[in-house]
């Protein structure tokens, strides 16, 4: 008996615990878009059928076991069927479902149109980091996590954003009907920013849409949730969302250093140049794998004192470019710009100890891709 | 769970039983074989070979939750601190394959083993050499997978749903040794459901119609005939793997001109049924405890046959439910949103019938019942969760997340562990012929709900509040949930220790069981001996001349 009590009190509390926990901010975020109020609402219609359900159910089923105890003396009845009960039992949860599965399918039908679309934006996943192509605009950047290492050993207090910060965030404008077509150049990833409700696969071999027009400025922070390897928890994805001035500003930034970048490509560059160059592009895009002081780890392996490259420029030169098929190394030509693969080849030919001096021209590399 | 072997001196059978069905003859209480482990291995008696299952998935129980404490324990606090993110992906991905193929499978398997027979009144199962085979498949099976953990570049990492290309072109050098011990395991289930389904069909006691079966014995053939269905589709998807892996195809590489979707279609044309395959023979369990302890004939056994079945059918239409976010035409999100909804109303009917099972009944509360009660409690919460991830707007938030971890748990701890528990508890004096101890089942039993519930109900929090499932190390925001998750997850596992202790004590002694050691039990079962005999029913018991049980 004292069991039963401690188990009716148990489960009351839980059920009452969980719709106050769900007011105190430990929901699904509203979100900033018409598509993600709807789902929010969506769930918590759902959700409130499930607890009326949830409580008539257990009602009956603790008010058995209570009333019924033999210890009490109950005396068992024998019936075991009855055709208006069970019927009624049927039908009311079908017609429950299908007044939830209306504005379910209703909501759905406007995700699934993407059509008039005023920015298009390519979502690139690779492990493990984020490329993003303003198309049409000539503007592009890849996107990684910025956390530092030491904050996920522990040896420094962890930021306000752990986890969830990136060098370069995707800058979209308010009020724009923006389209995401999405694919991946390896294993599958997922771009997921809850409070926009856009979660969509990016799968090699296909581009996926989805689409969002925020409502509010401001920064919006999620991450990759389609399991992709090693670093899928250091993944993350951050929007930043502006008002049309200041992205049209931030754009017309982006799309200059695009061209003087693309004007370099013939010009003779220094050694220093590069080195600075590569040692970013380094940081950001190869680090994750080959480790920040080149020693490599697991199936990756060391590019500090590799002979196989260092005797070989154009055999390092088309790994970088064309990647290793069967291996997890990607074809760095397509998301890197020339200046930015030439600059990290000469930067891993000549950083650590590996100190070969050789300098590999953007302009060698813009021919390789052509 | 180990079972006392049954006693060899036919003379403890004299007490004999209260049924008059059970003709023994003492020359069969002899056990005439090789003794020592040749006796293990060469048995072809399903009482034995259904103690090996459970015993067997007993180990693998320990071994997938040592998986998952290193899981808990590495997500205690945000940081990396005891494993790296390689080795987490290894510890997820077999904490998952190990619980479901090596132990809640052959756990349904081991109980099918030993109470099938019994519950038609046959002899043995209709294959029996074939029933060792199956058996002696998995020990080689989960050796080899276990074998990868040791293996350069270490075990599989890419999840239990192993998703091309990250377990192909990306996986580690043992996957080729996992795809091999699936392909075992996998043949160890066919062979296994082949053995079910002909006995029930073919070995029942004279007299005894389908509508007459226990619902255990239902509930079981239906099993096997998923199993025999997307058994040979994940053989065939694993077979893709290997030649992708080895032999330069391009089933799965877009590279190669390949579909990495195709997988997803592949894997979960097996892995939804799969999912039932670990539910409804616990509805079978429950569905036997439930009447016992309420004193009360199961309300709608009809109706739970055919609830049973629709869910079978339905289970073969509903798929695409996991892939809701892969892209799919708008067309297909629509018609496997309905259809996954559809199966919330005969999954409805199971839980109002036990429930209408109980009103009105006499009812006590041992520990068999009461892991029973939570199982209707518990499963019901995770089928709420379904419902809930079957919306697909809402899935598109909920999709991959620690709310899915939360829901799928919901239905496979609570749910289908727990009436197998509660399955154990049920029959160990039918196995042993004494009663497990109810004090410390009673102290199982709540330290498991407390434990349970604090592992997995935070985590519908942090799901909602977005964190993604398969993370070693996760933003700030999640710290809190995570703890108590964690804290909950090392309660659980040590509590099953007190299980492991109830089950030694049981077979070593305690009070000694009447053949029918529950009051309000009815199935053919109770009418043997309890412990029950190395061979019972060598004549079928005449079930003609009993009034229909169930109608």
């Amino acid at each position: 008996m004292r069991a039963m009590l401690a188990w009716v009190t148990g489960m009351g509390v839980s059920w009452l615990l969980a719709p106050a926990a769900l007011a105190n901010g430990w929901n699904m975020p509203k979100g900033v878009t018409e598509i993600s109020r709807d789902i929010y609402s969506l769930h918590m219609t759902i959700f409130w059928i499930c607890v009326v359900i949830g409580v008539v159910v257990f009602a009956v089923m603790f008010y058995s076991l209570f009333r019924y105890r033999r210890s009490q003396g109950a005396k068992a009845d024998n019936f075991h069927e009855h055709t208006t009960v069970e019927v009624l039992w049927t039908t009311i949860p079908l017609l429950i479902l299908v007044g939830m599965a209306l504005p379910a399918t209703a909501t759905l039908q406007r995700m699934y149109d993407p059509s008039g679309a005023d920015l298009d934006v390519m979502v690139t996943g690779q492990q493990w980091r984020w490329h993003y192509e303003y198309m049409d605009e000539g503007v592009s950047f890849t996107s990684s996590m910025s956390t530092p290492t030491s904050q996920i050993s522990g040896e420094e207090a962890r930021g306000e954003n752990y986890l969830l910060d990136v060098d370069n965030p995707l800058v979209l404008p308010v009020d724009q009907k923006v389209r995401f077509l999405l694919t991946s150049d390896d294993v599958i990833h997922s771009w997921w920013v809850p409070e926009l409700a856009v979660k969509q696969d990016a799968v090699p071999g296909f581009v996926n849409e989805n689409w969002v027009r925020i409502e509010e400025p401001g920064i919006y922070r999620g991450q990759c949730t389609e399991l992709c390897g090693k670093d899928h928890a250091f993944m993350p994805v951050v929007v930043h969302a502006m008002e049309q001035d200041e992205y049209d500003e931030w754009l017309a930034e982006r799309k200059a250093e695009a061209e003087a970048e693309a004007n370099s490509v013939d010009r003779e560059w220094e050694m220093d140049e590069l080195m600075e160059r590569g040692e970013q592009v380094y940081g950001s895009v190869c680090a994750t794998c080959h480790q920040q002081d080149g020693s490599g780890s697991g199936q990756f392996p060391a590019l500090a004192g590799n002979d196989q490259m260092l005797d070989d420029v154009d055999w390092h030169k088309d790994v970088v470019v064309n990647g290793v098929s069967g291996t997890p190394m990607a074809a760095f030509g397509g998301s890197l710009s020339a200046v930015e693969v030439a600059a990290v080849i000469t930067y891993e030919r000549n950083a650590w100890d590996n100190d070969t001096g050789d300098v590999v021209q953007p302009s060698e590399i813009q021919e390789m891709l052509e | 769970m180990a079972p006392k072997l049954p006693p060899q001196h036919p003379l403890e059978h004299s007490t004999a039983t209260t049924a008059g069905q059970a003709h023994e003859h003492d020359d069969h209480h002899h056990y005439g074989g090789p003794g020592g482990i040749k006796r293990w291995l060469l048995t072809t008696n399903h009482k034995e070979i259904g103690s090996l299952y459970l015993i067997f998935s007993l180990s693998m129980f320990f071994i997938g939750g040592i998986f998952a404490l290193v899981v808990r324990a590495e997500l205690f606090q945000p940081g990396l601190q005891l494993v790296q993110p390689e080795f987490f992906n290894q510890m997820t991905t077999m904490h998952g394959l190990i619980m479901v193929f090596g132990a809640v499978m052959p756990a349904f398997v081991g109980l099918a083993n030993w109470m099938i027979p019994l519950q038609v009144g046959a002899p043995d199962m209709a294959l029996p050499r074939l029933n060792n085979f199956s058996f002696w498949l998995l020990p080689v099976a989960f050796g080899l997978l276990l074998s990868t953990l040791f293996m350069p570049g270490g075990a599989p990492n890419f999840g239990w749903t192993f998703y091309a290309p990250l377990s192909t072109d990306y996986g580690p050098p043992s996957t080729t040794f996992f795809i091999f011990s699936l392909h075992i395991a996998g043949i160890s289930s066919i062979l296994g459901a082949i053995n079910i389904i002909a006995t029930i069909l073919n070995m029942r006691a004279p007299g005894m119609r389908m509508m007459d079966m226990p619902l255990f014995v239902w509930t079981w053939l239906i099993t096997a005939f998923l199993l025999i269905a997307v058994m040979p589709v994940l053989a065939g998807v694993i077979t893709m793997m290997l030649m992708d892996i080895n032999f330069g195809t391009s089933f799965f590489d877009a590279g190669g001109g390949g579909d990495p979707v195709l997988f997803q279609h592949l894997f979960w044309f097996f892995g939804h049924p799969e999912v039932y395959i670990m539910i409804l023979p616990a509805f079978g369990i429950v569905s036997a405890i439930v009447p016992t302890f309420a004193r009360k004939p199961l309300f709608g056994y009809a109706s739970m046959v055919y609830a049973t079945a629709s869910i079978a059918i339905l289970s073969f239409l509903v798929w695409v439910h996991h892939m809701f976010v892969v892209g799919l035409p708008l067309a297909a999100e629509l018609f496997f949103m309905y259809t996954t909804m559809l199966i919330a109303v005969p999954t409805g009917v199971k839980v109002f019938n036990w429930v209408t099972t109980l009103f009105r009944g006499s009812i006590t509360f041992e520990t068999p019942m009461l892991f029973s009660l939570a199982f209707i409690v518990m499963f019901t919460i995770g089928g709420f969760s379904g419902l809930m991830l079957a919306i697909v707007p809402a899935d598109f938030q909920y999709h991959d997340t620690y709310f899915v971890v939360a829901h799928f748990h919901y239905v496979l701890v609570p749910g289908a562990i727990f009436a197998i528990i509660a399955g154990v508890y049920y029959w160990l004096p039918k196995w042993t012929g004494h009663y497990p101890d109810e004090r410390l089942g009673r102290w199982h039993f709540w330290l498991s709900v407390i434990g349970v519930n604090l592992t997995f109900f935070p985590m519908h929090f942090s799901g909602l509040a977005g964190m993604p499932r398969r993370i070693p190390d996760y933003a700030l925001q999640f710290a809190d949930f995570n703890m108590v998750s964690s804290l909950g997850g090392f309660l659980f596992g040590a509590s099953q220790l007190l299980f492991v202790a109830v089950l030694i004590k049981c077979v070593r002694g305690g009070e000694k069981a009447p053949a029918k050691a529950w009051e309000g039990a009815e199935d053919l079962e109770w009418s043997v001996p309890s412990p029950a005999p190395l061979h019972t029913f060598e004549t079928p018991p005449d079930m003609t001349s009993q009034a229909p049980q169930r109608h």
